[in-house]
């Protein structure tokens, strides 16, 4: 196990440095800060000096190793607009970002797992199929427009529920959090709604196929001619062997729930990252942009890792030599 | 003495969107304590459905349709499925035909076996632990203790199928319904787990039902055997007579294309055709368009099971009484 961990650990190290080539000529190649950031009042002196002071007139390579020499010792650079250090100023939005995607991923298994596994035992029934239909939609409609139709519906029609900002947060362990105080938790439900729409729809479509499928396997028959009562065929012996799937996908939606989570956050003024980089690439905040995605980067490869430390807990035959 | 088992007129029917499959048709036979009934056909013919209708699970859109499953007197399918819930895995067991399989891949072995003696007995942890490893210890499965830690895919074919017998002796059953349990095996772990089922059945007095398409095992294991075919018994009896006389042109082409040394050379002998589809069995004898000795007589009714000689039953109207009489 410590070996798998060390190798899986060292690839972890390739795949962030492979990326952060990628990010670096990607953003690059986008444009040049310079026309943006100096006013097109200034002067030659004053242009070159800016120049000169951002980093702006080394080669190419010589820019990425730099970048990386500071990397390395956690300076992603400064925000050309904020004047902050990159990484600082997305670590403060990453909570709110963290808050709303495990909301939305919790909600996700929550109210997919029970649905999923309904619908699966007893596939003709009328309520299965609609939770079927149901989960079509979760689907297909566009994240936007289902956002702004909560907005409608329980902000501005029936005026349930706030649809803008955190609203109150409290600070634990330096963080500010929304989601322990009622105003804030208030505040997180429609966006949360918004965001695990599809996560629940593809828990459900994922848990029916897998309990249809197990349901069908000779294990199953033999626990009942074993003489175990339903519960105990159902929530031991199929369930144990659909968290599988279920878990490799949700983990690796997670790291998707917040790279992706921008139009979310846009749509009801959450403060979070995705907010965040929006607004950067506007203004072409290098930087910001190279920051973030290198956060992102790294987030996937550990939620990977994750996922697989604990498939190899659901699976025994996965399991890596030597005893777990 | 009443027998273990004895089912009467069984029916069991699919009600499919296609029409009616009847998987199980009109089939009666007993097994008494300690002796094991030999249940031999092809795919398909109903043989694997006739076990699970006597354990209660057949699943929808199958269902019994009639006749009467008598164990130990009483009639199980008139039993609530809470009380077949009791006698599953307790008093009958059943083991299954592919060991890779049958148990479950994500759960060790303790906890599968634990599980089954807590099913039935009310007993601590411990001691359903202590249970489960001596009768892993029982079917020869070399350091019980260790092996209880295990997970399935960390054993061979052989030692699974030794683990799903021990998981259905857990709690002495009267009767064990064992469908095709060496087919997938290789030939020396099949002739160990037979022998071992024989002595089971002769020294604990567990009645066993063996279901198989392999004449040869039947032929060394069983006391009787009941032939069936396209859902129903076409012929039964005592293992030798039937085997060396067989009064259904059936059995006997079953046994003609079984490989033996007295014809080594020569092209084995087939049954010609295919098993008829049972969702439109033909009036009259379903094995008529195969046989050999079929006449019109045979397309006009269905033959009814006959006891042609004391103990020997078949469901033919040309029955091979010359090769009995001469046997």
């Amino acid at each position: 196990m410590t070996v798998y961990l060390l190798r899986r650990l060292i690839q972890a190290a390739g795949v962030v440095l492979a990326m952060s080539l990628l990010v670096f000529l990607g953003v690059y190649a986008i444009g040049d800060p310079v026309e943006i950031l100096i006013s097109p009042d200034a002067d030659q002196i004053e242009r070159e000096r800016a120049i000169r002071s951002l980093g702006l007139d080394l080669p190419l390579w010589e820019q990425y190793l730099v970048f990386l020499g500071k990397a390395l010792q956690g300076d992603l650079g400064r925000s050309f607009v904020f004047n902050e250090p990159a990484l600082r100023l997305i670590l403060d939005r990453m909570p709110a970002t963290l808050e709303l995607a495990v909301g939305a991923t919790v909600a996700a298994i929550i109210i997919g797992l029970p649905l999923g596994l309904y619908a699966g035992l007893r596939p003709d029934s009328a309520v299965s199929k609609a939770i079927m239909a149901g989960s079509i939609l979760g689907f297909s409609l566009p994240t936007f427009w289902v956002g702004l139709m909560l907005i409608m519906v329980f902000a501005v029609q029936l005026g349930w529920l706030p649809s803008t900002g955190r609203g109150e947060t409290v600070e634990v362990l330096g963080v500010r959090w929304s989601f322990l105080t009622w105003n804030g938790l208030s505040h997180m439900i429609l966006p949360a709604i918004n965001l695990s729409l599809f996560k629940i729809s593809l828990v459900i479509r994922l848990t029916r196929a897998g309990v249809r499928e197990a349901m069908l396997m000779d294990y199953v028959k033999f626990a009942r001619a074993k003489g175990l009562s339903p519960n105990r065929v159902v929530f031991v012996h199929v369930f144990k062997n659909i968290l599988i799937p279920v878990v490799t996908v949700v983990g690796l939606e997670f790291g998707g729930t917040i790279a992706f989570s921008v139009v979310t956050e846009s749509i009801f003024a959450w403060p979070g990252m995705g907010k965040l980089i929006i607004d950067s690439i506007n203004v072409l905040d290098r930087p910001v942009m190279v920051a973030y995605l290198m956060v992102i980067v790294l987030m996937f490869v550990v939620i990977n890792l994750v996922v697989d430390i604990t498939y190899t807990v659901l699976d025994p035959r996965v399991r890596l030599e030597g005893k777990a | 003495m009443t027998p273990t088992l004895e089912v009467r007129n069984l029916r069991t029917h699919f009600f499919t969107r296609a029409g009616v499959v009847k998987a199980v048709d009109d089939v009666s036979f007993a097994v008494e304590r300690g002796r094991v009934l030999g249940l031999v056909g092809e795919s398909g013919s109903g043989k694997t459905v006739t076990g699970f209708s006597i354990i209660g699970l057949v699943d929808p859109p199958g269902r019994i349709a009639g006749g009467r499953i008598l164990f130990q007197g009483t009639d199980l399918t008139t039993l609530s499925e809470e009380a077949m819930r009791d006698l599953r895995g307790n008093r009958i067991a059943m083991i299954f035909q592919d060991p890779m399989m049958t148990l479950n891949p994500v759960l060790r072995i303790d906890t599968q076996m634990v599980e089954t003696v807590l099913a039935h007995r009310r007993t601590t942890r411990e001691e359903a632990r202590r249970i489960a490893r001596d009768a892993l210890g029982q079917v020869g499965i070399p350091s019980p203790e260790e092996r209880l830690h295990a997970y399935p895919h960390q054993f061979s074919g052989g030692m699974r199928q030794r683990v799903a017998i021990a998981i259905a002796l857990l709690h002495k059953p009267d009767l064990i319904i064992a469908d095709e349990p060496t087919t997938a095996l290789d030939v020396t772990i099949q002739g160990q787990i037979l022998a071992e089922a024989q002595k089971l059945c002769a020294e604990s007095g567990t009645a066993m039902i063996w279901i198989t398409h392999d004449l040869s095992v039947v032929a060394g294991l069983a006391d009787d055997i009941a032939v069936m075919y396209a859902g129903r018994v076409v012929e039964q009896g005592p293992v030798d007579e039937v085997l060396d006389a067989p009064l259904h042109p059936y059995t006997l082409g079953l046994i003609g294309s079984v490989p033996s040394r007295n014809r080594r050379g020569a092209p084995l002998r087939q049954i010609p055709g295919m098993t008829p589809s049972l969702l439109n069995l033909p009036e009259g004898c379903a094995f008529r368009a195969r046989c050999p000795r079929a006449t019109d007589a045979c397309a006009a009714v269905q033959p009814m099971i006959t006891e042609h000689r004391p103990g020997r039953f078949a469901r033919c109207i040309h029955p091979h009484l010359e090769a009995a009489e001469a046997a």
